[in-house]
């Protein structure tokens, strides 16, 4: 984060990382409509020009909670050759790859990329030019690079299409959903999605924010910025318990599911609440044959940032034994402003081999990369 | 064997409407034949299905009507078996999810005229919550000004998911005649159920909106720290009820990582989030999700960073539990004495003056 809050000793500063790292949230910036355009059929363009992408949300342009600064980004990732942070391959590699010494960055095209456009044709439409644009313009230039596959995740026919158009395609290693769906994802509309996806042998990772209209709390929506952010942890909490009670877990072992940028310190609290109501109420789900918290640890990775940072920062190792060091996965979320930086993120003490799984191994392993194997 | 303390204070038990008859009593002459004439069904809410297992422990069912609804197994199962000094009752009966703002307004005073004059004058260990008509803060302010020259009523009463995040200034008349009468404000697992309980649309199952009650109070105290309620009101208590409560370490780490980063947004937020919970806000014990060994529970609470935030709860007649096993392992017996007795005392004024 861009600001500190009581004293903190000095640690190492960020370039003198040499651990390889596995970076599982990198977000790849666009300038503008301009960059779609050579992927985007003319009457998609023209479309975009004259009524705007139409997210189930207030504003043409910009979320009604104002980030707390320009793109919610880190003031020092605006490229030197001009553009919107995030949107310079080269200066991505100078900023962020060389120095974290990452071998593996995972790319998740999300904001303005039709997954949730109103208009579901559109959408599908422009899922697919984000596609494209993954390929022409990071993942052929930048082997260390790999893109999450843009799905129309509420339309199910286009979305199981786009999977198995890129099925068996080396530059993409999971599906990209957000954990604000349009309803519970775990219902059956969205199944075709988990199977294609369990087809095509790739995780479905489940990135924070989305726009399925319905208000971040039971309770209606919230006044702030902050509640949304902190909200992200409720909403994969309903996404992870809805997945998990419908039965996907169950019905379609192959699946793989990857939460994203949403906190991981909640995963204990919510497994056990699970087990003791399933306990309870199990005849209500008799198609569940284990614990909830089984299937949540053969099935769930977590993405690390924003790290939980207690006071006591070894509190966190407790969580983490708990949720399984073969299950986290370490993320900078790259250039935003809540950016963990790796020489930071875990300063406590950490037998070698869970340290190098945290940072790396976990991640080779989870995408099929190659060097998973060591160890 | 038996409970392993005597005289604690059980902050969440549930008496229960037997039906809407019950209410017609202390209706007004109008309210009593609208509800008649219009044929109003019981006002159960869909938080707890009656026949569910959750709603009721098998062993607290009675043989014919609702389980809680009768104050001599309240004494049998509940009371004598814990060895209870005082117990709270705080009424779930759905009162609050009505869309009439006058309606609610009176059945909400005749609950609570009910609950003085069905129990709290019939058996002296228990106390009672003020259920307010959260559909019109100044209905609600009425209501407590009504009751509260009841020394008997111990806190205000409201449910975790309302039309707006608890924490908004539309509800802040309620917390100012709270705090004025220096009442606790009770936040109950419960919905008005307008909007669905997950941020994804409505559940499949039962099971989900359970526990989709744990992701509400994470967000009410988000709502109710990030306002500034506890600024605004430096004396108010707050206890959540039925909430659960192994889900505020990881909270408060996210809630208060955020809140460095993100503070310019709400500076009249000056104190960490983990400071102004302990100042503020307790938890009732009930339900335990925890992880299943003592040791795993120990360095739980350690995790909570105090001991004053816990309040004991059975939750009767709900099935959190068997037997006599209210309390988990991996507790000293110092801080079994102090979530038994020690802090709800210090939370309730009011049961202050009933124990010295």
């Amino acid at each position: 984060m861009n600001v500190q809050y009581r004293d903190q000793p000095a640690t190492q500063a960020a370039n003198a990382s040499t651990l390889m790292t596995a970076d599982g949230d990198i977000h790849p910036g666009r300038n503008g409509p301009q960059d779609m355009a050579p992927f985007l059929a003319k009457r998609w363009q023209d479309h975009l020009a004259m009524f705007g992408s139409r997210l189930r949300q207030a504003y043409q342009k910009g979320p009604a909670y104002p980030k707390s600064q320009p793109y919610a980004s880190r003031r020092d990732s605006y490229p030197p050759e001009g553009g919107r942070p995030g949107s310079s391959l080269s200066f991505m590699q100078k900023q962020l790859l060389d120095p974290n010494n990452c071998v593996l960055g995972v790319l998740n095209a999300t904001g303005d990329n039709g997954q949730a456009f109103q208009n579901r044709e559109f959408g599908a439409a422009m899922c697919h030019a984000m596609n494209e644009w993954l390929i022409a313009e990071w993942t052929s230039k930048e082997p260390r690079l790999k893109a999450s596959l843009v799905v129309p995740f509420e339309d199910t026919v286009a979305a199981v299409a786009e999977i198995e158009h890129y099925a068996g395609n080396p530059n993409f290693v999971q599906i990209l959903m957000l954990n604000r769906t349009a309803e519970p994802p775990g219902q059956k509309r969205y199944w075709p999605i988990y199977e294609a996806a369990a087809r095509a042998n790739l995780p479905i990772g489940v990135h924070a924010f989305g726009f399925g209209g319905f208000p971040v709390t039971g309770s209606g929506w919230p006044s702030y910025y902050i509640e949304d952010m902190v909200g992200h942890a409720q909403s994969c909490q309903a996404f992870l318990t809805s997945m998990v009670i419908e039965g996907v877990f169950e019905k379609i072992p192959a699946t793989k599911l990857v939460l994203i940028e949403s906190g991981f310190g909640w995963v204990p609290s919510l497994a056990w609440r699970l087990d003791k109501l399933w306990r309870r109420l199990k005849e209500e789900t008799p198609h569940l044959t284990r614990l909830p918290s089984e299937y949540i640890h053969d099935h769930v990775w977590l993405t690390t940032q924003p790290m939980e940072e207690p006071a006591t920062r070894a509190h966190v190792l407790d969580t983490i034994d708990w949720i399984g060091w073969d299950r986290l996965l370490f993320a900078t979320d790259y250039p935003h402003w809540d950016y963990d930086d790796p020489a930071h993120t875990l300063p406590m003490p950490v037998p070698e081999a869970k340290r190098r799984d945290f940072f790396l191994g976990n991640a080779l392993r989870l995408y099929g990369q190659p060097g998973a194997d060591v160890r | 064997m038996g409970f392993a303390y005597s005289g604690g204070i059980d902050c969440d038990l549930h008496p229960a409407v037997p039906g809407i008859k019950a209410l017609h009593p202390y209706l007004s002459d109008h309210w009593r034949e609208t509800s008649i004439i219009r044929g109003m069904d019981d006002m159960e809410s869909i938080a707890y299905p009656i026949n569910s297992p959750l709603s009721a422990r098998p062993d607290w069912r009675p043989e014919k009507g609702k389980p809680g609804s009768d104050l001599e197994m309240m004494r049998a199962q509940a009371l004598g078996p814990f060895g209870t000094r005082l117990g709270i009752c705080n009424p779930l009966y759905g009162v609050q999810l009505l869309f009439s703002e006058d309606m609610a307004a009176a059945f909400a005073r005749a609950l609570n005229d009910w609950l003085v004059a069905e129990w709290l004058d019939k058996e002296p260990r228990l106390r009672g919550s003020i259920v307010v008509p959260m559909q019109n803060p100044d209905y609600a302010v009425e209501e407590i000004e009504r009751c509260a020259g009841d020394k008997r009523f111990v806190q205000v009463l409201m449910l975790v998911m309302g039309d707006l995040p608890l924490g908004k200034r539309y509800y802040w008349p309620i917390y100012e005649a709270a705090a004025r009468h220096n009442l606790p404000v009770g936040i109950h697992a419960g919905s008005q159920y307008r909007h669905p309980v997950t941020p994804l649309g409505w559940p499949s199952y039962y099971t989900e909106d359970y526990a989709a009650q744990s992701y509400a109070f994470q967000a009410a105290l988000t709502s109710l720290i990030c306002e500034g309620v506890f600024s605004k009101f430096p004396t108010l208590k707050v206890v959540l009820l039925e909430s659960g409560f192994t889900w505020l370490p990881a909270h408060l780490w996210r809630l208060e990582k955020f809140w460095k980063g993100l503070r310019m947004e709400i500076p009249w937020v000056d104190r960490a989030p983990t400071d102004i919970v302990r100042d503020h806000v307790r938890l009732t014990l009930q339900p335990v999700d925890g992880p299943p060994d003592a040791t795993g529970m120990a360095k739980l609470i350690e995790h909570m960073q105090s001991d004053e935030l816990l309040l004991f709860s059975t939750d009767y007649p709900h099935w959190q539990f068997d037997g006599d096993a209210a309390l988990p392992d991996g507790l000293s017996a110092d801080l079994i004495r102090k979530i038994m007795r020690d802090n709800p005392l210090a939370t309730y004024p009011r049961l202050q003056e009933s124990v010295t």
